[in-house]
């Protein structure tokens, strides 16, 4: 729906990303390999490009953020972007200035490009029509947060997507590297010689996403991240089964790819991810529960059931860990746990959106296969049609 | 010239068609021994060398080259791959680039380092090569080593080891690989 409309005044440009569903599985492919190489450019002595330099992001927040701002102004400085970062509560919309003019105000004065979070859906839709540049969802209410089911995208491929080459580790060497070096640094492996890097890329391959069962628990309902992952992985092609107490399932089943389930117990042991939302009070979810501690009792990850989950199982959350409200406290730390290594991948993961938005907008988020095809990533740099083109040219060649 | 370039080549999406061979496969075998030992020459030994092949096409290159300097010398010498797509200065007006493998396999800092390229061309590519490398430390030596040298230069910038020099036409294309150098035009399909 935004892209037409962007269509009409902008031929074959995107105007941002505002719905997991504007992708299909070659524009998420693409954006996996581009994370995938700005995930090693993460690792190196100095983390920066300078594919970006003189354009301008607003990352306008009208709601409050710790993970997506930052995140956010870190993947645009990485890419030698400028970044203007705006609290609604810190700026003339408290003096009443609508939303369209502080916008467009902040084209005006310079932004390229506008990271939009606010607690009504649609509004980054809107923002869309009323700005030349492009626009990303970094929340809307309960709609989608499309980034945020990007990286638990990226995060779960690069856990479950073997890696090409002979390495042991299943994580590919460019995000472990980036995890001694940043800010994750879930494991300081010190041993680890700079000499394997480059074997152990993690490949492309969407293919793993087709044997997972994803287990969403928690606030359905009111939540945003939930509507975007669950896109995401049906494109991927992985099962999802939506796990909470009724009130905070979906009113209809319509429109959701997925099973429902109101039983924890029942769907743990058969999941390879389980993904916990947080119970999101400042939404009246309060209101949906009996109290809290019967919320935990149901729905809580605490240790009982953290031994229930299949050995190669995962724990994923968006953050902000509400601790011993939706997950225990030492599960939340525990080794099966990713959430850091969420936080790791959405800097590389906006570093793409961004490249694919600012970098070249070719109006497609796929490669753009008018000039240009994928290429092989096996380091030779030549592919079949190389091979035959010289083959069926050489002989005349020589006799030339 | 490797696949992508050609992919970008004008007329876009056209075919390379090869006019004449202008180096055959043991053409390039004997540069490429000739420009090991001038390597190994120019730095007294392969103490601290590495090689970096930009990627595409100088990536089979300079794994070639590293193998003939590690038989010459019997010393391993580090190869490494680097992808300047994040570097170049025409990424704004140039359909996105699909990014190859970096993969720098030691701390440049004090290291002779060998940029390795198929074509020597504008200068460009290589400009932005060393804009990268210098994301990867401080080397002690910044060398070019090119299999063929076709002129044209934008920039300031010229080889330290070719392969071949070869006077194009602008319009013109050269095709570099381990079996030979072929020189031609894309044309449409």
């Amino acid at each position: 729906m935004a892209q037409q409309d962007a269509m009409a005044s902008a031929a074959s440009r995107l105007a941002g990303l505002i719905s997991i569903r504007d992708l299909d599985i070659a524009g998420i492919k693409r954006i996996m390999q581009l994370s995938d190489s700005f995930s090693e450019v993460l690792g190196r002595d100095i983390p920066k490009l300078p594919t970006l330099r003189g354009k301008t992001l607003a990352i306008v927040f009208a709601e409050d953020s710790t993970r997506t701002r930052t995140s956010f102004e870190i993947a645009a400085k990485r890419l030698s972007m400028d970044v203007v970062t705006l609290n609604a509560s810190q700026s003339s919309l408290k003096k009443g200035e609508t939303l369209r003019d502080t916008l467009k105000n902040l084209h005006a004065i310079g932004a390229d490009a506008f990271a939009v979070r606010h607690s009504s859906a649609g509004v980054p839709a809107q923002a869309t029509r009323w700005l030349p540049v492009p626009v990303i969802n970094a929340g809307d209410g309960c709609h989608e947060h499309p980034t945020q089911a990007l990286l638990d995208c990226y995060t779960i491929r690069q856990h479950f997507a073997p890696a090409i080459g002979a390495g042991q580790s299943r994580e590919p060497v460019s995000s472990l590297r980036y995890a001694r070096n940043g800010t994750a640094g879930t494991e300081p492996d010190s041993s680890g010689s700079t000499a394997s890097i480059g074997s152990g890329v993690a490949q492309t391959d969407l293919e793993c996403f087709k044997k997972l069962r994803v287990a969403i628990v928690g606030d359905i309902e009111h939540s945003r991240v939930a509507r975007s992952l669950v896109a995401a992985l049906d494109i991927l092609g992985a099962r999802t089964v939506l796990v909470a107490p009724k009130t905070l399932l979906p009113r209809s089943q319509a429109g959701w790819p997925s099973e429902m389930s109101t039983s924890l117990d029942e769907v743990l042991p058969s999941v390879d991810v389980c993904y916990i939302l947080r119970l999101q009070r400042e939404r009246g979810t309060g209101m949906y529960v009996p109290t809290l501690r019967e919320y935990y009792s149901y729905y809580g990850i605490d240790e009982r059931r953290y031994a229930m989950l299949p050995d190669h199982a995962v724990i994923m959350h968006p953050g902000p860990l509400n601790r011993g409200v939706e997950i225990d406290n030492t599960v939340a730390d525990s080794p099966k746990s990713l959430i850091l290594r969420q936080a790791t991948s959405g800097v590389a993961v906006r570093m793409a959106v961004l490249y694919l938005l600012l970098g070249h907008n070719t109006g497609t988020w796929k490669a753009d296969d008018r000039s240009v095809g994928a290429l092989p990533r096996d380091n030779t740099g030549r592919d079949t049609t190389t091979e035959s083109t010289s083959q069926i040219g050489l002989p005349e060649a020589a006799d030339a | 010239m490797a696949e992508r370039e050609r992919k970008l080549a004008t007329p876009r999406g056209g075919v390379f068609v090869p006019r004449s061979q202008v180096m055959a496969v043991d053409d390039v075998h004997r540069a490429l021994v000739r420009i090991a030992h001038e390597i190994v020459e120019r730095n007294k030994g392969v103490d601290d060398l590495v090689l970096v092949g930009l990627q595409t096409g100088g990536v089979p290159i300079s794994a070639k080259l590293g193998a003939i300097i590690e038989e010459v010398e019997g010393t391993h010498v580090p190869v490494g791959t680097l992808d300047v797509a994040f570097y170049r200065d025409d990424i704004q007006l140039r359909p996105v680039l699909p990014e190859a493998i970096t993969s720098i396999p030691v701390n440049l800092t004090g290291m002779a380092v060998v940029l390795v390229d198929d074509v020597l061309f504008t200068g460009r590519t290589v400009r932005a090569a060393l804009q990268a490398l210098s994301d990867f430390g401080r080397a002690r030596s910044i060398q070019l080593a090119v299999m063929v040298d076709r002129g044209h230069r934008e920039l300031p910038i010229r080889p330290d080891y070719v392969g071949k020099n070869l006077p194009t036409r602008l319009t013109e294309q050269v095709d570099v690989s381990l079996d030979g150098v072929l020189l031609g035009d894309v044309v449409r399909k």
